[in-house]
């Protein structure tokens, strides 16, 4: 438990009065994959909206390496390395893809600077050919290099992605699963959302299930895989 | 009208109407940033000229009154944004009415407390005294012109903060996605603080300059709010362009309704109902671009 780098304990999360997380523990560890599935409307985007300090938890704990960090508005725990990939990309419309990524780059909680402009550039080449165009000229597939170019120059110990493929055509969609693969080759943990199941399960270190804002799964992909039952009724494959 | 008349109006008007961009772009960047809709704006206006008559008399200088009313004007600024503005972003527009027209009627009472309801002068600085002969006949005020001039070398220095460094790069972010903006690290309550305060300078900053060609008067603050109001409407809220576009028609009609004379059907248009001109334009543009001339569409 010490050695988490996010560990999440008894979170509880209301939507008004509805009460939309019941009670979730979570543990990221450094370096790790984790994939969170569940069918929509189970809580994924509303728990991460939770890590993010977007929502504010009712109760329960989290902590990042150690420290309690419910409390903390979103950009001071932007600044102490979690980073995001929204689902809908969150591009900035009236922003160049140039200005998108220079507003993002910084170095990370311990003064890394592992991923600069140019590393992004390298990495998301097709980025480079569009620098100046307006964030809103870009396809669904462009959009969301930029986001994750855009939240690796944050330089995050921990990479949120949420819906990371959703609406992309297949060929595309291998080319944001390979940029994942790199990401976790660099050594950054993440925790990402998707409808891909086979994709998700080759990546990942975890699976963790969500299904009516509770956690009825956590462990490693191949345990998963031999639920075929569980699988159909959590996840309707 | 002679050319000479035209000169001068012309001049006139779009000095006028520089001075209300000054107002009315902080009026627009606070709306358009933090969709706040201040209306105790003018307020600062006419808490600008108070703070330039009365800092002028003091130090008995126009210039080191200037800088010291800015001075007072940011942190006037900073303080109001931290104490009421900054618990308005969530709220809605009524709301946040509410709470500047609270504004409006305390700062009122303070100006009447503090300074009275007396009508005041300011004189013109000793540096910017005189007019430059044009032509034989045609001299046009120095202190206009400068003030023209100010208005100007803020505006580009406007565009160019927003356009071109990385402070305007976060507040154009903030704007778009103001989530997204904050989950990138960037504390986006500093920057509306920052916003607000710039915003409500600029107008206290128009009230200082434009002290020594008008009066100093209890009213000025709503007389400015509502065409201040009227250019961020026609030029389209939250649109920078569109103020200075606005602005510099408002200015230029306004003006000349005054001067032109003009009959219809043995009724007198102008100067007569000039007063309603800059509103007819208003009601013009409304019909025919409802989201103003550089507005988003909603």
């Amino acid at each position: 438990m010490t050695d988490a780098l996010m560990h999440v304990a008894s979170l509880h999360a209301h939507y008004g009065l509805s009460h939309v997380i019941h009670g979730v523990n979570l543990e990221i560890k450094p370096g790790e994959t984790v994939a969170l599935m569940g069918r929509n409307g189970m809580g994924k985007t509303t728990l991460i909206k939770c890590l993010m300090g977007l929502l504010p938890a009712s109760s329960g704990a989290i902590r990042l390496r150690g420290q309690d960090i419910k409390s903390l508005a979103t950009h001071s725990l932007a600044r102490r390395g979690i980073a995001y990939v929204p689902e809908g990309r969150g591009i900035f419309q009236n922003l160049s893809v140039k200005e998108n990524l220079l507003l993002a780059a910084r170095a990370g909680f311990e003064g890394r600077m592992e991923w600069t402009y140019d590393r992004v550039l390298d990495v998301f080449p097709r980025l480079k050919e569009r620098l100046a165009h307006g964030g809103q000229q870009l396809s669904g597939g462009e959009q969301q290099m930029l986001s994750i170019g855009r939240a690796l120059l944050t330089n995050p110990d921990l990479l949120i992605l949420d819906e990371a493929t959703e609406g992309l055509a297949p060929l595309i969609a291998r080319d944001i699963w390979s940029i994942i693969g790199i990401v976790k080759k660099s050594g950054i943990s993440s925790l990402i959302v998707d409808k891909n199941f086979s994709a998700l399960a080759k990546i990942s270190n975890r699976s963790v299930v969500m299904v009516k804002g509770a956690v009825v799964f956590d462990d490693v992909p191949t345990k998963l895989i031999e639920q075929p039952k569980e699988l159909k009724t959590w996840l309707g494959i | 009208m002679d050319a000479a008349t035209f000169f001068i109006q012309t001049m006139n008007g779009i000095q006028y109407g520089l001075l209300l961009f000054l107002v009315a772009s902080g009026l627009t960047l606070i709306f358009g940033i933090m969709g706040v809709i201040n209306i105790a704006h003018g307020s600062f206006y006419m808490i600008g000229a108070y703070l330039a008559w009365s800092l002028m008399g003091w130090v008995g200088n126009f210039w080191i009154g200037l800088v010291a009313g800015v001075m007072v004007a940011l942190v006037l600024g900073l303080l109001l944004e931290w104490l009421f503005i900054r618990f308005l972003y969530d709220r809605d527009h009524l709301q946040q009415v509410l709470v500047t027209y609270g504004l409006i009627l305390i700062f009122s009472e303070l100006r009447s407390m503090i300074w009275g309801d007396d009508v005041h002068s300011v004189p013109i600085p000793e540096l910017l005294n005189g007019s430059i002969q044009i032509t034989e006949n045609l001299a046009y005020p120095i202190y206009r012109l400068w003030l023209s001039g100010v208005c100007i070398v803020i505006a580009v220095l406007m565009f160019l903060g927003i356009q071109h460094t990385r402070l305007g790069m976060m507040i154009r972010a903030g704007e778009s996605d103001r989530e997204m903006t904050k989950a990138l690290g960037i504390n986006i309550g500093l920057i509306y603080r920052f916003i607000f305060a710039l915003g409500i300078t600029l107008a206290a900053f128009s009230g200082m300059i434009s002290a020594p060609i008008s009066s100093v008067f209890p009213g000025m603050g709503s007389q400015v709010l509502i065409v201040s109001f009227v250019v961020v409407v026609i030029g389209g809220l939250g649109s920078i362009k569109g103020a200075m576009i606005a602005a510099l028609s408002v200015g230029l009609i306004d003006t000349f309704g005054k001067v032109i004379h003009l009959d219809i059907f043995g009724i007198n248009i102008f100067p007569e109902m000039s007063g309603m001109s800059i509103f007819a334009l208003m009601a013009l543009i409304l019909t025919l671009r409802p989201q103003g001339l550089f507005g988003r569409e909603h």
